[in-house]
This record gives structure tokens, sequence and C-alpha cells, in this order.
């Protein structure tokens, strides 16, 4: 599976009412940690975790960093039922994204 | 078994790994995160010859490509030690361990933390450590710089730009940065200079409210209320697992002259994390050659 790009139309659809836990990604084109991160979160969604893996562009969804207060990115967020349930701020390796999700 | 093990995959590391190659010794790059190094922060680079404008993620990529198509080889994994039996060394990770002849250090640095409770747990909730990646989340909004050095000053002024307020907070009366910075700064009418003062405390609930600033002359204490603080306050290198293999200064800089060669024989340093004058990626990417150029000189005097 590859990572859904998020809009403000598929986010209810998509992350809130989410069957499986979702990983959010709050990034931006301009931001190099976050581009430095994108292979690790491409093989992570290729691998077919029992979650499901977003990508939030803050700049066209300014709306939503501002409604999950993301002020720093990268941001990745841990959504299980519509609910926050992990953060982390800040590039981090592969097996460390996973961890958030799978503890 | 390899040649060379070189320890951080930054401009400095990579830069060394292609050396190495182009002198066909075979090389491994240990990187904890993922290649670049500090550099993949910036977003324009103006300064390194050839091309006028880079993002530092596109020049990491490219030298990663580079290193890569010469052959080097790159593990993901944090170096912990370096033990010297002579004429092998073996570099434990946080996965293993490699063994080869020569060893180069190109572990950086990284941001100084303020050491205040909480510092952690609001990073990113109102406490950053880089003004042009979460600048843009402070439109219209007030926010303080942390520092006096060429950093600070330039942040400060990046984000006069987009905040509504901009403090500084600098612990002397002085800037260590350039005059031109500071008097730019000293221009713009949305900067205050809160100088002789340190950021004592983080008051928060969920995110960061306001600090607490303590004038160090005559102890006065104030409270500032923001949205943002950007902590400038240098950094630190990523050398403490070395020690015993390299001599460190207090400031923890492995101390080498420009030949890059620590205390232990066939173990080098390059980039950032060695003690010198003037660190730039034009000066990593130098120290990068000349510990690979050391290196292999080392290891073919070994096999005289």
């Amino acid at each position: 599976m590859a990572v859904i790009t998020i809009n403000s139309n598929n986010f209810k659809t998509e992350v809130l009412e989410s069957k499986v836990p979702v990983l959010a990604d709050f990034n931006a084109t301009w931001c190099g940690p976050c581009r430095s991160m994108k292979p690790m979160l491409d093989q992570l969604a290729e691998e077919n975790k029992g979650y499901k893996i977003v990508s939030i562009d803050v700049d066209d969804n300014s709306e939503l960093a501002e409604e999950y207060d993301v002020s720093s990115i990268p941001c990745l967020v841990v959504f299980r039922d519509g609910e926050e349930v992990n953060r982390s701020v800040g590039l981090i390796p592969k097996d460390m994204i996973n961890a958030l999700v799978e503890g | 078994m390899y040649d060379i093990i070189v320890i951080g995959g930054g401009p400095a590391g990579m830069t060394a790994a292609i050396y190495a190659r182009r002198a066909t010794k075979s090389v491994l790059v240990l990187e904890a995160l993922t290649c670049g190094g500090q550099i993949i922060n910036t977003p324009d680079i103006e300064n390194y010859p050839v091309e006028a404008h880079i993002s530092g993620f596109d020049f990491s990529n490219r030298v990663y490509e580079q290193a890569k198509g010469l052959g080097a080889e790159f593990a993901f994994e944090k170096a912990v030690d370096i033990k010297d039996e002579g004429s092998v060394k073996t570099v434990v990770t946080t996965k293993g361990s490699y063994q080869a002849k020569a060893v180069i250090i190109a572990t950086g640095s990284e941001n100084r933390k303020l050491g205040l409770e909480d510092e952690q747990r609001l990073t990113g909730r109102g406490v950053s450590y880089c003004a042009t990646c979460d600048g843009n989340f402070y439109r219209n909004k007030v926010v303080a710089v942390v520092g006096g050095g060429n950093t600070a000053l330039e942040d400060a002024q990046y984000l006069a730009g987009l905040a509504k307020q901009v403090y500084l907070i600098h612990r002397r009366d002085s800037f260590r940065g350039e005059e031109t910075n500071a008097e730019r700064l000293k221009a713009c009418e949305n900067v205050e200079i809160v100088y002789n003062s340190n950021v004592t405390r983080l008051i928060s609930e969920k995110r960061l409210k306001a600090i607490e600033v303590t004038n160090k002359l005559t102890g006065e204490v104030r409270t500032i209320e923001l949205n943002g603080l950007f902590v400038a306050i240098g950094r630190v290198p990523e050398n403490m697992n070395f020690a015993s293999v390299a001599e460190l200064d207090e400031a923890g800089y492995i101390v080498a002259g420009e030949d890059c060669h620590t205390k232990t024989e066939g173990v080098f340093v390059a980039g950032d994390n060695r003690t010198k004058a003037l660190r730039q990626l034009v000066t990593a990417t130098a120290d990068g050659a000349m510990a690979a150029t050391e290196a292999v000189k080392y290891l073919n005097n070994m096999s005289l």
C-alpha cells in the first residue's frame, strides 16, 4: 500500500474514521528533514504493516496543522479510532517510526 | 573486514568515502539517521562553490549518490564505541559490530539544549531549534530567540519578517555575531533585545505559553508571554562515545590539526566535531578529503 496524500476532503474518512491505526506525517516540500524521512515512510507503507500511512502537507492543509497543534516539522502523529495516541517531532530512523505505532 | 569505516554520513563523512573509494579502498559509512547531517536543515546553500543555490537536501542526496556510485557501502546504525586493537579497529553499533583497519570519525554536532525542565516535552510544542524550518508556524505571533551568535541574529531577523513581535534573549551585552547582522536587527521595529539575561524557566500547559527571563546583573526576573521559543545557543560535538581513542578538548571537540590525526594510530577525525576555526560545509568536505587521504596513507604503509 502506498502513502495516501491527505486534503481537507479525505482527512475525516482516511484518518478519523479509519478502521486501522494511522501514522500521519505532517510535512512540507521545503523541509529537508521531511524529505529525508519520506523514503522510510514509503518503505514502511510498502511493507504493509497493520497500519496506514498518510502524508499531510502543512502548507496545503494549514487548518489541519493548526487543529493538531503542529508547530515543528517533520511531525508524526499516530491516530487510533480518530484519537491522537502518540507523536514524535524531528527526523527519526525507520525502526523508531515503526515503534511509534507498534510500540 | 573493511579498509575504512566512516562514522557519520554528513558532508565530511561522505566526502571521505568518495576519496577512499577513488583510492580503491573498501568503505563502510555508518549513519545513525539518514545521510546528510545537519546540512539537510538548510533550505538554500549559497556559499558552496559551483552552485549558486542548492538546498541542503539536494546537496546531500547528490553526494550520497556520488559516494554510492563509487562503491561505498552504507549501514544505518548508530556507532557507540571504537575498540582499538592495533591494526584492527572494531566499531560497535546499536545493532552489532564491524571491523576495519582504519576509522574516520565524522559525527558532526547536534543542537545545544537550554537544559531546562520540560524542554524535551515542549520541543515541537513551542520550543524549536530551527527558525527556517518552523518560523512559518509563527506568522503574526510572538516569539523569542535565545543566543548571541550569527545563527541567533539571523534567526531573529528572519522571524522579524514573519512574527508580530520578536524578543532576542542574550546573556551578554554585546554580540559574538557579525556587526552588520546585529545592526540590521537593532533597526527592526518589532524586535526587542533583552541583554545580560538567561531563560530560566519554561512556562507551559499543553504547549509553551511563556518564559521566565532572569537578568544576570540585577537578578530581576521577567515573564514574557509568547507562542514560540527558538533556541540558537550553538552546537555540541557528538564525540563522547569515542573519548577512549581520541583526545577531547573541554568543549568536547576531538583535538586534531589539519591532518585530521587523532591520538590513536589509524583513527582520524573529519568535520564539525574536530577542533577548528571555521565550521562550514566547505571545510567539512575539505576535512573529509584530508582524513581519507591520511587514512589511505596509513593503510598503504601498513601493508609494506
